[in-house]
C-alpha cells in the first residue's frame, strides 16, 4: 500500500470513528444535558463561593474573580472531557466492539484517534457553554477576541493530549470504573496543585516548586495570559512542549496496549 | 489460494498464568465447508478463534488462514476474514444500518458497494424494516443478525462464528442455521464454534472435539456418532412375563442386541436411525399387544461424547445416559 493512500485510511478511519462517538453523543439527549450543566455548575459554584475569599486577595484586571477563574475553571472541564476518552474506550473494550474493529482491515490508531477527536469536538461546546455563562456573570476578554480563540484552542489541544492519558489509562485497565478512579487520581493533584484556583505563591514551598512546573499550571497560565493580555512567562510554549512531549509518549503507548490486548 | 485450507492451525498453546487454554491444538479446515468446533465453556473455543481473527497470537506454534500466515501478516488476514459471536459487537446508539456502513468503510469499500451491500444483508437478515432504528432499541435477536451482517460486509472468504446460537431462541437459531448453510453454497468456509451436539451435527461437515484446551476427537459427524454408538431406544414393560415377547418384536429393527435391565423390565435398543427406529419399535410393539409404560429415544449428548471419550463428564450434570445402566445385565 502506497504511503498516500496508507495517510488516507488513516483519515478516513479516524473520521469513521469520530462520528460514531459523535452520534453517541447526539443520541442520548440526557448526556448532552448533564455535561452541560456540569461546567456551569462548577463555575458559577466557585465563583460565589471562593470568589469572596479568594476574589479580595488576587490582583486581576478588572479585580473580578471570575476573570482569574474561568481560564482554571475552563482547564479542569477539559480535562474531564479528556477523561472521557479512557471510560469510552473500556467501555466499548468490555462490550466487544474493540474486538470487531480489531478483526478489521483497519488503521490500528484510528479507534484511539476517532475517539479523542470526539471528545475534543465535545469540549468545544463545553468550551463555549462555559463562555457564556462566565461573560454572564462578568467574565471578558481584555486582550481581543482574537488571543481569546488562541486561549480557546490550547486548552482544546491540551484536552487533546489529556485524551492520549486518558486513553492509555482505558486500553491499560479495560475496565470503566477503574479508568474513571485513575484518571481523578491523575486530574485532582495536577488541577488543585496549580495555579488554577489560586496563586501558587500561598502553597507550602516544596509543593510550589510541582505546581510551578506541571502542565496545569502552564495551561491556566497560558489561558489567562491569552484571555486577561496578562505576561505569560512563557506559559504558552511550554504548555505547547508538555502537549508534544505527551503526544510523543502517550500515542504510541495507547496504541501499543490498543494491539496488544488480548 | 484457491487450494490452501481454510484455515490451519498447528501445535498452537495459549497459557494464561496456570490456565493451559490451549494446549498443543492441531488443525486443518477444508474451503467451502463448516467446520465444527464443539466444547464445554472454557475449552478453549474461543481461545482459538480470537487467534485465527488476529486478536490474540499463540505462544507458541502456527496459525494460517488461507495460507496467510495470520501472526507475521495479520493485515492481510483481516481482508479475508469476518468475525461474528456471542456477545455482539455492534454499536448501541447507531442504526442498523450506521452500523454496516460504518464497517463498510472500514473495510475500506466504496461508498457504492456499500450502499449496495448492505441493503442486501440487511434485507437478507431481516432487518430492512429496523434499519433505521438505533440498535439500543433491537431485541437481543436482532443484534446477534446484525452482527452477523457487518461481519459480512466485507465479503470475507472465512467466517468465524464464535458460539453464534448460544442464549437465542429455537425461531432464530433456525433462521442463523439457514444464512450458514447459504453462505456455504455461496463458497464462503465457515468455522463454526458451539456447544451444542446437535448443531455441530445439522449443519458441520467435519467437527473437532475439545476439551480443557486439547483436541479430543475429530472427524464427522457419522464418525463421532459411530464412536459414541449411536442413538438407542428404551422402553420399560409392565410385567416381565412380556419381556421375550418384545425381545422378538423388535429384533429386527435393533442394530446391536437389546440391553435387558437387571429387573427384566427395562429394554434398551442400540438403533440406527433414530426416529424412524422408534415408530419401527412402536409398531412392532402394538402388533405384539404390548404397550410400553414408558417410551423414549436417546440421541447422543455432548456429555455422551465427553463420557465415551474422556471417560469425565462435560459438566457436573447427573444424567447418566441410561444404556450405561443395563451394561453387564443378563441378557
Amino acid at each position: 500500500m502506497s504511503v498516500g493512500k496508507a495517510i488516507f485510511y488513516q483519515v478516513s478511519d479516524t473520521w469513521e470513528i469520530t462520528k460514531r462517538n459523535l452520534y453517541r453523543y447526539l443520541r442520548l439527549p440526557r448526556l448532552i444535558f448533564f455535561s452541560s450543566v456540569q461546567p456551569i455548575m462548577f463555575l458559577v459554584l466557585f465563583n460565589f463561593v471562593f470568589g469572596g475569599a479568594i476574589g479580595a486577595g488576587t490582583a486581576i484586571p478588572g479585580g473580578k474573580y471570575i476573570n482569574y477563574l474561568l481560564p482554571g475553571i475552563l482547564t479542569q472541564m477539559i480535562m474531564f472531557g479528556g477523561m472521557q476518552t479512557g471510560i469510552g474506550l473500556a467501555r466499548d473494550m468490555s462490550s466487544g466492539i474493540i474486538d470487531r474493529f480489531r478483526s478489521l482491515p483497519m488503521s490500528r490508531g484510528a479507534v484511539l484517534a476517532g475517539r479523542a477527536f470526539a471528545d475534543t469536538i465535545r469540549n468545544i461546546f463545553v468550551a463555549i457553554i462555559m463562555l457564556v455563562v462566565g461573560t454572564l456573570l462578568g467574565f471578558r476578554f481584555h486582550a481581543g477576541y482574537l488571543d481569546g480563540l488562541a486561549m480557546v484552542l490550547v486548552i482544546l489541544a491540551w484536552g487533546f493530549a489529556f485524551s492520549w492519558i486518558a486513553a492509555f489509562l482505558g486500553m491499560f485497565t479495560g475496565d470503566e470504573e477503574t479508568a474513571q478512579l485513575a484518571s481523578f487520581v491523575i486530574i485532582f493533584p495536577l488541577v488543585f496543585a496549580s495555579a488554577a484556583f489560586v496563586p501558587i505563591q500561598t502553597m507550602p514551598h516544596w509543593l510550589q516548586k510541582f505546581a510551578a512546573n506541571q502542565p496545569v499550571t502552564f495551561a491556566t497560565n497560558a489561558a489567562r495570559s491569552l484571555a486577561l493580555g496578562t505576561p505569560s512567562n512563557g506559559a504558552v510554549w511550554k504548555l505547547l512542549l508538555w502537549i508534544a512531549g505527551i503526544l510523543i509518549v502517550f500515542i504510541p503507548l495507547a496504541v501499543y496496549n490498543y494491539r496488544r490486548r488480548a | 489460494m484457491s487450494d490452501q485450507p481454510a484455515f490451519e492451525v498447528k501445535n498452537v498453546a495459549k497459557y494464561y498464568g496456570d490456565v493451559h487454554a490451549l494446549d498443543g491444538v492441531t488443525l486443518k479446515a477444508e474451503q467451502g465447508k463448516i467446520f465444527g468446533l464443539l466444547g464445554p465453556n472454557g475449552a478453549g473455543k474461543t481461545t482459538l478463534v480470537r487467534m485465527l481473527s488476529t486478536l490474540s497470537e499463540p505462544d507458541r506454534g502456527s496459525v494460517r488462514v488461507l495460507g496467510i500466515d495470520a501472526i507475521a501478516h495479520p493485515n492481510e488476514v483481516r481482508n479475508v476474514i469476518g468475525l461474528a459471536g456471542q456477545f455482539a459487537a455492534v454499536d448501541e446508539y447507531l442504526t442498523g444500518q450506521e452500523n454496516i456502513n460504518m464497517v463498510g468503510k472500514l473495510y475500506h469499500l466504496p461508498s457504492r458497494v456499500i450502499k449496495q451491500r448492505s441493503k442486501e444483508l440487511l434485507e437478507r437478515l431481516d432487518l430492512a424494516k429496523a434499519a433505521n432504528r438505533v440498535v439500543h432499541t433491537y431485541s437481543g435477536g436482532m443484534r446477534r443478525r446484525l452482527d452477523l451482517g457487518a461481519s459480512l460486509v466485507g465479503r470475507p472468504k472465512i467466517l468465524f462464528l464464535d458460539e453464534p446460537t448460544t442464549g437465542l431462541d429455537p425461531r432464530t437459531r433456525l433462521d442463523l442455521w439457514k444464512i450458514m448453510r447459504e453462505l456455504v453454497a455461496e463458497g464462503t468456509s465457515i468455522l463454526l464454534t458451539t456447544q451444542y451436539l446437535e448443531e455441530a451435527d445439522e449443519l458441520a461437515d467435519m467437527i473437532a472435539v475439545i476439551d480443557r484446551g486439547k483436541v479430543i476427537a475429530q472427524g464427522t459427524s457419522n464418525h463421532l456418532k459411530a464412536m459414541l454408538g449411536g442413538d438407542v431406544v428404551e422402553f420399560e414393560l409392565h410385567k416381565i412375563g412380556q419381556q421375550e415377547e418384545a425381545l422378538k418384536a423388535v429384533g429386527s429393527i435393533a442394530k446391536k442386541k437389546p440391553i435387558v435391565s437387571e429387573d427384566g423390565l427395562t429394554i434398551t435398543v442400540p438403533v440406527n436411525d433414530g426416529s424412524k427406529s422408534l415408530m419401527a419399535i412402536v409398531r412392532e410393539l402394538d402388533r405384539a399387544k404390548i404397550e410400553p409404560v414408558a417410551l423414549a429415544l436417546h440421541r447422543p449428548s455432548l456429555d455422551d461424547v465427553f463420557l465415551t471419550i474422556t471417560g469425565t463428564k462435560a459438566s457436573a450434570v447427573a444424567k447418566a445416559p441410561k444404556p450405561k445402566r443395563g451394561r453387564g445385565a443378563p441378557s
